[in-house]
């Protein structure tokens, strides 16, 4: 290892690229570098997801797809057109598909409907790999900065959310597979970690609240920003379990469950995370 | 894909003489030259090396680019305005693509 020092000390006057320079500098325990580093991620002008908002917007007006449409007449459970303030209410059910949708399963449907893409082409692609962006992380993320603010309003009323609220709370709590792990093996305790990481009680409003409102993220470690759905599908893999499907109906059940309990907090994406 | 489009925050006014704070964001992948693909094969380095910013033709601030900053490259930096006028900001990659974008400023 060489030592890490700037090459041009008279550079030092711009933060620039800080969050390689951090991640360079941290050491030993980690915990007060992790409070500086906590405290640069903080400003929400540094964080790369708006730059994919951004993207996400100019694809929504875009006409693409073989009906070559653009989705501003996706009906995201506001009415057809309304973006503004729809990822707060959202999963909800939906009378034209007389199902529970959440904001993917929602965004994916209308491709499918407005613009031709077939779904099972939106869920191949929908978490990116390097060297190749997904349109749908970013125009989720673009849905969800819409919402900035906005509380998190999911009444879930409706027989069939009733259901996806029970079913997702099962699941949340039921141990199988090789580590007879479940969801809430990490995330039903205050203060528990994944080394430095530390994990939300999601059974906790305030918990829940953090989490909720912060995805779609901006994940520093992947170089880009990731969704809920990508976050339910990494958490499956982590617990050793059968890889989820994307827009599965577990995972909208899980997705209902979580934003129930976080039901209140205002929405604050793209947040931005190791 | 279309060209990135930079995200820019400077103050749309200022007084004279005034330290203001100026925040710039961009989309580019960064690749640093030292990563291989599944196939083991080196992926060749493409990072932006160069970012400038000038104020009615001043030079203001810039700086050389290395391979371990981290991709969408964010550079917060000052700058003292003495009068109204428009930053001009230009990043140039490996490619020898360059980007440029303006942003003006009411000086009073």
């Amino acid at each position: 290892m060489t030592q890490c020092r700037p090459s041009h000390p008279k550079r030092l006057g711009a933060v620039a690229g800080a969050l390689a320079l951090i991640a360079a500098a941290t050491t030993g325990s980690g915990a007060d570098e992790l409070e500086e580093y906590k405290r640069m991620l903080a400003d929400p002008f540094a964080n790369p997801g708006w730059l994919y908002a951004d993207e996400g917007e100019a694809l929504w007006n875009t006409p693409s797809g073989p009906k070559n449409a653009t989705l501003e007449q996706c009906d995201l459970g506001l009415g057809a057109g309304v973006v503004e303030g729809a990822y707060a209410q959202l999963p909800r059910y939906f009378a034209d598909v007389d199902r529970v949708m959440d904001v993917e399963t929602r965004i994916a449907w209308c491709r499918e409907e407005l613009q031709g893409i077939p779904f099972a082409e939106t869920a191949k692609s929908a978490f990116s790999k390097r060297g190749a962006k997904s349109q749908m992380e970013q125009l989720v993320v673009y849905v969800a900065s819409k919402s900035e603010g906005m509380p998190i309003t999911v009444p879930m009323t409706h027989e069939k959310e009733q259901e996806a609220l029970a079913l997702g709370e099962a699941l949340f709590y039921r141990r199988s597979s090789v580590l007879d792990y479940s969801c809430s093996t990490c995330h039903s305790i205050d203060g528990a970690r994944i080394r430095l990481q530390d994990l939300p009680n999601l059974t906790d409003h305030e918990g829940a609240a953090s989490a909720m409102t912060s995805w779609p993220t901006y994940r520093v470690s992947h170089e880009s920003v990731r969704t809920m759905q990508h976050r339910m599908w990494d958490c499956y893999w982590q617990m050793r379990m059968p890889d989820v499907a994307y827009g599965s109906d577990v995972t909208v059940a899980l997705i209902a469950y979580m934003t129930k309990v976080a039901e209140g907090a205002e929405m604050a994406s793209p947040g931005l995370k190791r | 894909m279309a060209d990135p489009k930079p995200r820019i925050k400077v103050p749309k006014t200022a007084s004279k003489g005034e330290v203001v704070t100026i925040k710039t964001l961009i989309s580019h992948p960064m690749e640093s030259g030292q990563r291989k693909d599944s196939a083991g094969n080196v992926i060749p380095r493409e990072i932006i090396n160069k970012f400038t910013c000038e104020f009615n033709g001043q030079p203001v601030f810039g700086c050389d680019l290395d391979p371990a900053i981290s991709a969408n490259p964010y550079m917060e930096f000052t700058a003292k305005v003495e009068e109204s006028g428009t930053f001009t900001f230009s990043w140039t990659d490996d490619l020898g693509k360059v980007i440029t974008t303006e942003e003006k400023i009411e000086v009073s």
